[in-house]
Formats: structure tokens, sequence, C-alpha cells
């Protein structure tokens, strides 16, 4: 980890007289957005009246508030104040969800073929294509990098209730895609993408411009709440979620479908804690750690 | 019952939006222009928060299953019922059975058509308002369609047909629009000519303009400072590691042409913004037409809290008279 995040003051600016936006840092890491989310936190413990949103970002954040009940200068002061509390949080109560992935999938493999003039090779998938300038022999080395360590939620937005991943190895390993060139108007529901160091899943059908790997059969957002694991909110995710992706083969993705649209799918999901240092003290270690809790 | 014959080009059931699932990538949506559906709720005896219609550039053609109160606030679109166009701003009786229709805007780009006792589709997460990305509130989660019904609630009865807004409370829509902006956020990524240039050019509002954001052309292109890309951030100048977006706030994607987002935007993304819209003339935005044009003005928080100020103001003058 190059610099110290944790004792960087985090960039505060206005975004007009609606939003207080918060840089951690302008790079991504592990680091940036730990801090982000223990002050986040720490500022929705805090209560404050006029705060309508805390929205959490990958390495930012940003509040958005109503200033005719908080002065913006009052607000900067508090969100400060629980800066300063919150840079001493080394770990995290959260959960970890597996989410199955049938990769190399026929629907991503149509719409990556229709939109191939708008890629940086069209003359290949964009899973060889991500395997390729990651220095990875194959296809299949690529899965199973991608699906070898348990990635964080960074941040939920984009549109409704898309999770932003950030896996959870040294920089050195991290996957980095581009986007592609031209974005498409077109991306399956339920989509794995990866654009830059980021991973995603897209909760609805629409315009996109992360390279796609696979689908997940697993609904992340639905409006109409039908299965168990969505009763308590339409959205699934929340930042801070730790997500480790399990490849299935296609007759268990088509049992899955069948089994959402009976609306008795669930998911497996367990509680667990999070450490910071454990994490930078064995990166390739401690991630196992975590996957042996939904064993 | 209001019977949907025609949609129009983007017709929705706006009331003046949700809060708190911005976190989650729900944008706050209602009405782009809001003191526009509060006039005409005010009109017609609701409160300024009921669901009304808000229609873009080619209005619906609507017919009444019942007797009701009618206003139209906004953009100068002619309301025309069984084809006698109506005083704007003024409330108007509509007989069961009657076809409302509109003529081409004149002036801005968003009528708002409220009926007494508002749009009664169901709540979903505190507001009526449709979201469509998310296929979420409103009618079905989507803009209208033709064959549509929507429901009508129960009308307070507190005004009458012919119910006017006095002048001084009717919105001056057109021609070159002055919109006010707090730079900030990364606007110091801008290269100096580029933070001087995007001020003093005028702007014209692109083809792509509608809920999500407006994008406008026309000006030379703004750079932004070279820089080594620090690392999640991508590979063009203009980009950072995704972040959250501000309503009303300005990315510059490439440095070609601003995207100024609006209140259906999308949470967040990996573009620089340069600065934030205040709140107070997000309205002209939403009211703005394609191939009009616009100038950006720089002011401070304490100038936009002052505007806000006065927005607020003329609000409350709306609802004392109506009260």
């Amino acid at each position: 980890m190059a610099e110290p995040v944790a004792s960087t003051p985090i960039r505060y600016s206005f975004g007009a007289d609606e939003h207080l936006f918060a840089e951690v840092s302008d790079s991504m890491s592990l680091e940036a957005f730990f801090k982000g989310m223990a002050v986040t936190r720490a500022v929705e413990r805090l209560g404050l009246e006029g705060v309508l949103d805390v929205c959490l970002a990958n390495a930012s954040f940003q509040i958005r508030f109503d200033p005719d009940r908080i002065a913006p200068q009052a607000l900067l002061e508090a969100v400060r104040g629980a800066e300063a509390e919150a840079v001493a949080e080394r770990s995290l109560q959260t959960r970890i969800i597996e989410i199955p992935v049938l990769y190399n999938d026929p629907w991503t493999h149509e719409t990556l073929m229709r939109f191939r003039d708008r890629h940086q090779d069209p003359s290949s998938t964009d899973l060889e294509y991500a395997a390729r300038v990651n220095g990875l022999a194959d296809v299949e080395a690529f899965i199973a990098a991608h699906s070898g360590a348990p990635w964080f939620v960074s941040m939920v937005g984009f549109v409704a209730g898309l999770p932003f991943m950030f896996q959870m190895v040294e920089r050195e390993r991290q996957l980095q895609v581009p986007k592609y060139l031209r974005p498409r108007t077109d991306t399956p529901k339920l989509t794995l993408g990866h654009g830059g160091c980021f991973g995603c899943i897209y909760s609805v059908r629409g315009a996109g411009g992360y390279q796609m790997f696979g689908v997940t059969p697993a609904p992340i957002y639905d409006p109409q709440q039908t299965l168990a694991y969505l009763k308590a909110h339409m959205v699934f995710f929340r930042p801070g979620d730790i997500v480790q992706f399990k490849p299935i083969d296609r007759r268990t993705y088509d049992q899955a479908v069948a089994d959402v649209e009976e609306g008795h799918f669930n998911l497996r999901i367990r509680p667990v804690t999070f450490s910071l240092d454990a994490f930078l003290a064995d990166p390739v270690g401690y991630p196992k750690t975590l996957q042996e809790v939904l064993a | 019952m209001i019977k949907v014959l025609k949609p129009g080009l983007a017709t929705s059931v706006q009331d003046l939006g949700r809060e708190g699932y911005y976190h989650l990538g729900i944008p706050p949506s209602g009405a782009l222009d809001q003191y526009a559906l509060s006039a005409a709720n005010h009109l017609v005896g609701n409160p300024a928060g009921a669901a009304g219609l808000e229609c873009a550039l080619v209005g619906p053609e609507l017919e009444f299953q019942h007797d009701a109160l009618v206003a139209v606030c906004g953009a100068q679109m002619p309301a025309l019922l069984d084809g006698r166009e109506q005083r704007p701003d003024t409330a108007f009786a509509v007989r069961a059975g009657q076809v409302l229709r509109f003529g081409f805007p004149t002036a801005g780009a968003r009528a708002y058509l409220a009926v007494a006792g508002g749009i009664d589709v169901p709540e979903v997460l505190g507001s009526r308002s449709t979201y469509a990305l998310g296929a979420l509130g409103g009618l079905h989660g989507r803009k209208l369609m033709g064959g549509d019904v929507l429901p009508v609630g129960v009308p307070s009865g507190k005004t009458r047909a012919g119910a006017s807004l006095p002048m001084a409370l009717r919105q001056a829509l057109g021609g070159e629009v002055v919109v006010r902006v707090v730079p900030g956020l990364y606007f110091h990524r801008l290269t100096d000519a580029a933070a001087q240039s995007f001020f003093t050019q005028a702007w014209t509002v692109g083809s792509e303009a509608d809920r999500i954001g407006y994008r406008y052309k026309g000006a030379s292109a703004l750079s932004f400072q070279p820089r080594e890309q620090p690392f999640g951030a991508g590979s063009d100048p203009s980009n950072i590691v995704d972040s959250c977006y501000p309503i009303g706030s300005i990315q510059v994607p490439a440095g070609l042409e601003p995207i100024i987002l609006h209140r259906d935007a999308v949470s967040g993304g990996g573009y620089a913004m340069i600065g934030t819209v205040i709140s107070a003339d997000l309205d002209l935005i939403g009211q703005m037409q394609p191939n009009q044009q616009a100038r950006f003005l720089a002011v401070s928080l304490e100038q936009a809290l002052e505007a806000r100020r006065s927005y607020k103001k003329k609000l409350g003058c709306l609802a004392r008279l109506f009260a």
C-alpha cells in the first residue's frame, strides 16, 4: 500500500447547496474504502437532522442534505468530527454471500458479439481479452482468479441496486480491464461486469460499458420483493458486504432460474468479521479464512 | 380515472420525489421542474406534492372518465380540451368523456398537468414518482403507454375553475438561460484555460437531454490537466475512481460535452465533476429544449443559499395564496 490513507485528511467539497462530497483518496485501495466506510457509519450514528442520504463510494463518499434544516458549515464540522473518531476503526462486522455464476454464458456472449465494433479487440471475446491483458494463460485461468478470492462491495449505485466490487487481493494481483471504447446500449440483466479494477453485477438490463464475463441466476434488485432475501429491502447489497463467486454449470444455472421463478431460490449468507490488519498482514491467507465461513 | 389515448413522447407520473435511497442507487426522481408541478397542484386544490403528469415536448392525449378540475403549468404547451385552447396557469373544468391534448411547446420543455385529487398510483419508497431505469414507482414503473388508465384521488374542493396564478408567480421560459454553478468537486483538475472557458462560452442543449441528464455541446473542448492516473481511476484524464454524483453535478467525459445530471441521475460513475448547479436553478434545466442556449455563472455556496431562500419564498407565496 503506497500512501498512508488512514492519516491523510479527507478532501471535502460542496456539491452546491445540497451535497457535501468527500474524497478519501484519489486512488483505489482497500484502506481508502475502509476509511470511507468507517466515517460514513460514524456520520450515520450521529443521526443529524437534515441529512437525507449518506452515500458511500469506492474511495469517497457524499452526503445529500437539506440546507434549510442543517447549515452546510455545521454539517462539515460534524463530519470532520466523525472522521477524527473513525480513523481508529480497523474491523467490520458484515456478512459474506456466495453468488453463483455461469461464466462464459450464451446471453452475454450474444450481446458482446452484437457490440463487437465498440470493443478494443473485436477478434476475441471479453473473457479472452481480459485474460490476455492480465497476463493469464487462458479463460479458465482468468475465471480461477476472478472466483479465487472474495470481493468487497465498495459501492452500490450507478443504477438501483448495482454493486461495485473490489477484490480482496494485493494490488499486483488486481484484475484490471479497460471499459468498452464506446458504451453498449444493452447489457443482459444480472451480467457480471468488469471495468478498471472494479467488478459489478448489472442489477437491471440496460446500457453499460464494462466487459461481460457471465451471469448469475440470483436477482439482486426487485421492486416486487418476491424472494426471501429481498423481503427486507428491494435492494440486496450494501457497501461492506463480502461476495464470493461460485462457478456453476448450465444445468445448475437452469435449476436456479427455475427456483427463482417458483419463488424459493435462496442465497448462502453468513455473518463474518473482517479485520483490515489481518488482511494487510496476510493478503493471501486471510481471505481464505473468510471463504471457510461459507463451507 | 383518466384513459391514455396517446402517451406523448415521455409522459410520466411524478410528485416531488423520494429522498433517502440515493445511497442504493435510487435517485430522488420527481418533477424536473418542481415549481411548475407545485403551482399546478395549488391551482386545483392539491397539496404541492401531489402526483401529476410530467409531459415532455410532445404531450399526451387523455380521455377523462369523470368530471375533473385540471391545471397545466410549466412549458408553454397549449392544453386543448376537445380542441379548445385553455388558459395556461389557470384551473379549468373537464367533463366526463372530454379529451385533452397538447399543442407543441413554444417555450419550455415540460408541462405539468395536475388533476384535483392527484394521480393516485401507489407510493413506493415514500413517493409516487416514476424512476424508469429501476422500473419503480409511477404507473407500472415506466412512462405512460397508450391504453393506460390512471386512477385519480379525491378532490379537496378548495379551488374552482378559473383559479389563476398571478403574473408575478408565473415562470419566464425560453431564450438564453443563465445557470448558476458552484465550482468544486474536481474543478481543480481542469486546465486554467478550461476553467475559464467553461464559464465564458455559450453552450447548446444537445439531443441527449432527458430526466437522467442534459448534454451540452457547441463550445470548445475543456481539457483536464495531464497526470499519471491514480490506481483504479481509468486511463483518460477526465476519469476518476468511480464516485458518487451530486444531483445537478456537471461531468465532462473526455473533456468534450458537459453533462448535467438531473433527478433520475445515475448515482455514481468514473467521470470527474467540475461543479454543481445550485438547487434553485435545477427547474430551469428541465425546461430547456434541445438547441436552446445556456451560459454558466460561477457563484459561491453563500450565493447558492441566498438563491435558495428566494426560491423558497416564491414557493411560500404560492402556498399562502391557495391555503
